[in-house]
C-alpha cells in the first residue's frame, strides 16, 4: 500500500513511502513488524538510504519515462555493491522492452503499465541466451561461456 | 577480419526476432509511435524526410566480401540500388519500407552484420583506423580492443538508456585517422615502459552544436583494466549526464561543468571500487577474441614489380598511384583508397553494383577483404604492388579511381536537406559544385591535402568543424545560408575551426571557397605548406579581406 506524505503511517501492513517521508522517520519505520518499502527517486543520491538498507523491504526505483535509465545504475549499486537482499521494484513507465535489462540489473518485480506486457513476461524474459556484460544476476556472459569451452576442447584432446 | 561464432551469431539473431515482434506489435497499434520511437532507433531506423532510413553498423570498419555483397542485396532488394557510407563506419540505406526492415535485418544477420544501437541514446558503434592492422609503425591492432568494446557495448544493461548518444573511437598510430579527439570516449593504444598494452583514454570530445576537443582523463589504463574504465565514466554519465535539455546532454557538457579534474575524480572513485571486478579482461580472454581475427598469408612480394614499372608510362596511373595507393606493413603490398568522390556525385554514395564490384575485385585483389574509413571512402587494405595497374583499370571502370584522395574535391559530407528531417540547408549539391570546380586534377595537386568538410545544419555529421574548411548550413527567413570556417582538422592535433566572417547565401558559397583557396595559394610560404598550416600560421584575417572586400 502507498502511504501518501500527509497521511499517517499505519502500525501494521506493508507499506511504500517516499524517500523524504523514509528519511525522516527511519528510527520509527525500523521499528515496524510489517515490511517497510520506500520510493527512490532516480535523481537522488543512494547516500541517504544505505544507512537503513537492512531495515527496508522494498526499494522501488523509477522510470519517469522509459528513456530514462538511471535507476539500471541504481539498481546495480543496490544489489552489486551495497548487498541489498530485499525486492527491487521497477516502476513508472516500464515495458516489455526492457525486461531483460532490467532482470540483468537486478530488478525482481515490476510494475507494468500494459496487460498485455505483464502477459508477455515469461516468453519476453527467455527471449536472449547470450550475454556479453558481467552483472550481478549470475548469468554467464559470452566471453566466459568461450573460455569454458576452450578449456572443455582442451581437455578432450 | 573477426569471424562471428555461434554465440555473437545466436545474439544477432534473437537481436532480430524481437525487433519483427516490435514493428508488429507497432503495426497492429499496440506499441504507439512514441513507444516505438526509442525502439526503432535503437536498431538504426530512423524517420526522414520522404521514408524509413536505415543505419548498418561496419564495427572498426571491416568487411568480408560476402558481407559487402550483403550490403548490396540489401540496397537492391529493399532499397533504391545504392548505400551511403557515413562518417561513423556506418551504411544509411534511405528508402526502405518499415513492414521489410526485419526481413532487411535477417539476411544481414547471415552475414554478421547488424544495426544494433547505430542510433539512439546509448553506445554507438565502436569505430577504428581503417588503415587497422595494416598500417606500418601500428603499435598493434586496434580491432581486438574494438571488437571488445563492441562486444561489451551490446545491449549493456545499464547503459541502453543514457542521456545521450555516446561514441568510442580508437587508434593505435602516431597520425590519429579515427579522429578520436571528437569522440564522447577517445582511445589511444600505446604501451607503457613495461611493455603493455594500455590506452590514454580521452574524454568528452565531440562536435555538434557546442563542440569540444577531448580531454585527457587518464594518460595510461592497462588493457586488463580498459572495460572497468570505461563502465567508471559510463556510470558517472548515466547518474550525472543532464536530461533536461537536449542540447546539455552530451558527456561534453557535463565534463565541461565540472572540469575535467572533478569528472576525473568522480571516475576514479568509482573505478576504484569496481577495479578487479569481473570486468578485468584477462590475457586469455584477449588472446581468444584475437584468435578469431583472420590475417592474410602474405607472400615475398618485391617493392618494385615488373608491372610498376610498364604502368609507370601510363600519366593516369600514376597520377592515381600516387594519390590512392599507400605504404602497408608487409613489403610488396600496398593499401588502396577507393575514392567514393566522383566528380559531380554525391560523397560517400555507392550503387549496388559498385559494392559486388568492389566485393569482387577485394576477393581477387586484397584477401576478401574491405575498409570503410570516416572519410566516406573504401580501401583495399592488402593489395600486392604488382597488381596495382590492372586493380586500377577495374576500379577505374567503376567509378571508383577518381584520384582525389585527400585533395580538395575528397569532400565530407552529411545527407543534408535533400534527405535529412533535421537539416537546414542541402549539404550535397554544395559538394557536387565543388567538386566541379575543382574537377582539373592538377590543380587539385598542386592545391595538396585540403579537407572540406560540410554539414547541413548544427549536428554537424558532416563534421565541418573540424574540416580545414568546414561549411555549414543555416536557415534565415526560410533561405539557405552558410556559415565558413577554416583551420579546423580532425586528427592527433585536433582543432575546431574558426568563423571567417558572416553567412554567405548558397548561390554564392563555391565562389567563396574558391576565393580562400586562391587566397591560400598566394599566401603559403612553400609550396608544400599545407592549408591547415598557413591557416595556423597567418590566423583567419587574411582569408575574411579576401572573401569579404569585394562581398
Amino acid at each position: 500500500m502507498h502511504v501518501a506524505d500527509d497521511s499517517e503511517i499505519p502500525g501494521d501492513g506493508a507499506i511504500l513511502v517516499s524517500a523524504a517521508r523514509f528519511v525522516e522517520n527511519a528510527q520509527a519505520l525500523s521499528q515496524r513488524t510489517e515490511p517497510t518499502g520506500v520510493i527512490w527517486p532516480n535523481n537522488r543520491d543512494l547516500d541517504d538510504l544505505l544507512p537503513h538498507l537492512a531495515d527496508v523491504a522494498v526499494v522501488a526505483l523509477v522510470f519517469p519515462t522509459f528513456r530514462d535509465g538511471r535507476a539500471y545504475t541504481q539498481a546495480r549499486l543496490l544489489r552489486e555493491r551495497h548487498g541489498f537482499k530485499g525486492e527491487l521494484r521497477a516502476t513508472g513507465q516500464v515495458l516489455r522492452d526492457q525486461f531483460v535489462f532490467m532482470l540483468r540489473a537486478g530488478f525482481d518485480a515490476f510494475e507494468v503499465k500494459k496487460q498485455s506486457d505483464a502477459e508477455a513476461f515469461a516468453t519476453t524474459v527467455k527471449h536472449y541466451s547470450v550475454f556479453y556484460q558481467p552483472t550481478g544476476d549470475g548469468r554467464i556472459t559470452a566471453l566466459h561461456q568461450r573460455m569454458q569451452l576452450r578449456l572443455s576442447e582442451n581437455a578432450r584432446q | 577480419m573477426y569471424a562471428y561464432d555461434e554465440l555473437d551469431r545466436t545474439l544477432v539473431h534473437e537481436r532480430v526476432s524481437e525487433f519483427r515482434d516490435q514493428v508488429n506489435r507497432r503495426l497492429s497499434g499496440e506499441l504507439t509511435e512514441d513507444e516505438f520511437k526509442m525502439l526503432r532507433l535503437q536498431n538504426g531506423v530512423y524517420l526522414q524526410l520522404h521514408a524509413y532510413m536505415y543505419r548498418v553498423a561496419i564495427p572498426y570498419g571491416t568487411l568480408s566480401s560476402r558481407q559487402l555483397r550483403a550490403l548490396a542485396h540489401v540496397a537492391r532488394r529493399y532499397d533504391r540500388g545504392y548505400g551511403h557510407f557515413t562518417t561513423r563506419q556506418n551504411i544509411q540505406y534511405n528508402w526502405i519500407k518499415l513492414a521489410e526492415l526485419p526481413d532487411a535485418m535477417a539476411d544481414l544477420a547471415e552475414v554478421g552484420i547488424h544495426s544494433m544501437q547505430t542510433s539512439g541514446n546509448n553506445t554507438r558503434n565502436v569505430t577504428s583506423d581503417q588503415w587497422a592492422g595494416v598500417a606500418p609503425g601500428e603499435v598493434e591492432d586496434p580491432r581486438i580492443w574494438s571488437e571488445l568494446l563492441r562486444q561489451y557495448t551490446t545491449l549493456h544493461p545499464e547503459f541502453s538508456f543514457l542521456p545521450r548518444k555516446f561514441k568510442f573511437a580508437i587508434t593505435a598510430s602516431d597520425h590519429d585517422r579515427a579522429a578520436i579527439k571528437v569522440h564522447d570516449i577517445g582511445l589511444r593504444l600505446h604501451r607503457n615502459a613495461d611493455g603493455e598494452t594500455g590506452f590514454e583514454v580521452l574524454v568528452g570530445g565531440g562536435l555538434g552544436r557546442t563542440p569540444f576537443i577531448g580531454k585527457t582523463i587518464k594518460p595510461f589504463v592497462h588493457g586488463h583494466d580498459l572495460l572497468s574504465y570505461v563502465e567508471s565514466i559510463l556510470r558517472v554519465y548515466n547518474q550525472y549526464g543532464r536530461r533536461d535539455n537536449i542540447y546539455k546532454a552530451r558527456i561534453k557538457i557535463l565534463v565541461h561543468e565540472l572540469g575535467i579534474e572533478k569528472f576525473a575524480q568522480e571516475v576514479e572513485e568509482e573505478w576504484q571500487q569496481m577495479r578487479g571486478s569481473a570486468l578485468t579482461i584477462d590475457d586469455a580472454v584477449i588472446e581468444d577474441i584475437r584468435s578469431r581475427f583472420s590475417y592474410p598469408a602474405y607472400e615475398k612480394l618485391p617493392h618494385m614489380p615488373e608491372e610498376l614499372r610498364k604502368a609507370a608510362h601510363d600519366r593516369h596511373f600514376e597520377a592515381w598511384r600516387k594519390n590512392s595507393v599507400f605504404p602497408h606493413k608487409a613489403p610488396g603490398y600496398a593499401i588502396v583508397t577507393l575514392s567514393l568522390k566522383p566528380v559531380g556525385g554525391p560523397p560517400g554514395d555507392a550503387t549496388a553494383e559498385q559494392m559486388d564490384a568492389i566485393a569482387d575485385l577485394a576477393d581477387q585483389y586484397s584477401f576478401g577483404e574491405i575498409r570503410v574509413g570516416h572519410e566516406q571512402n573504401l580501401a583495399l587494405p592488402h593489395v600486392a604492388r604488382r597488381d596495382l595497374p590492372v586493380l586500377w583499370k577495374a576500379l577505374d571502370r567503376i567509378g571508383v579511381a577518381t584520384p582525389n584522395v585527400n585533395l580538395v574535391t575528397d569532400i565530407i559530407a552529411c545527407p543534408g536537406l535533400d534527405y535529412c528531417s533535421l537539416a537546414n540547408a542541402r549539404s550535397i549539391p554544395i559538394a557536387q559544385e565543388l567538386t566541379r570546380r575543382f574537377a582539373n586534377h592538377e590543380t587539385a595537386t598542386m592545391i595538396g591535402r585540403l579537407h572540406v568538410n560540410i554539414s547541413g545544419c548544427i549536428n554537424a555529421c558532416g563534421h565541418h568543424h573540424v574540416g580545414h574548411i568546414g561549411i555549414l548550413g543555416v536557415e534565415k527567413n526560410g533561405e539557405e545560408f552558410y556559415q565558413i570556417t577554416i583551420g579546423g582538422r580532425a586528427d592527433e592535433h585536433a582543432e575546431v575551426g574558426t568563423l571567417i566572417g558572416p553567412a554567405v547565401r548558397y548561390g554564392e558559397v563555391a565562389d567563396v571557397i574558391e576565393d580562400i583557396v586562391e587566397a591560400y595559394l598566394a599566401l603559403r610560404a612553400r609550396p608544400d605548406e599545407l592549408f591547415v598550416d598557413s591557416v595556423k600560421r597567418l590566423g583567419v584575417e587574411p582569408f575574411r579581406e579576401r572573401v569579404y572586400a569585394t562581398r
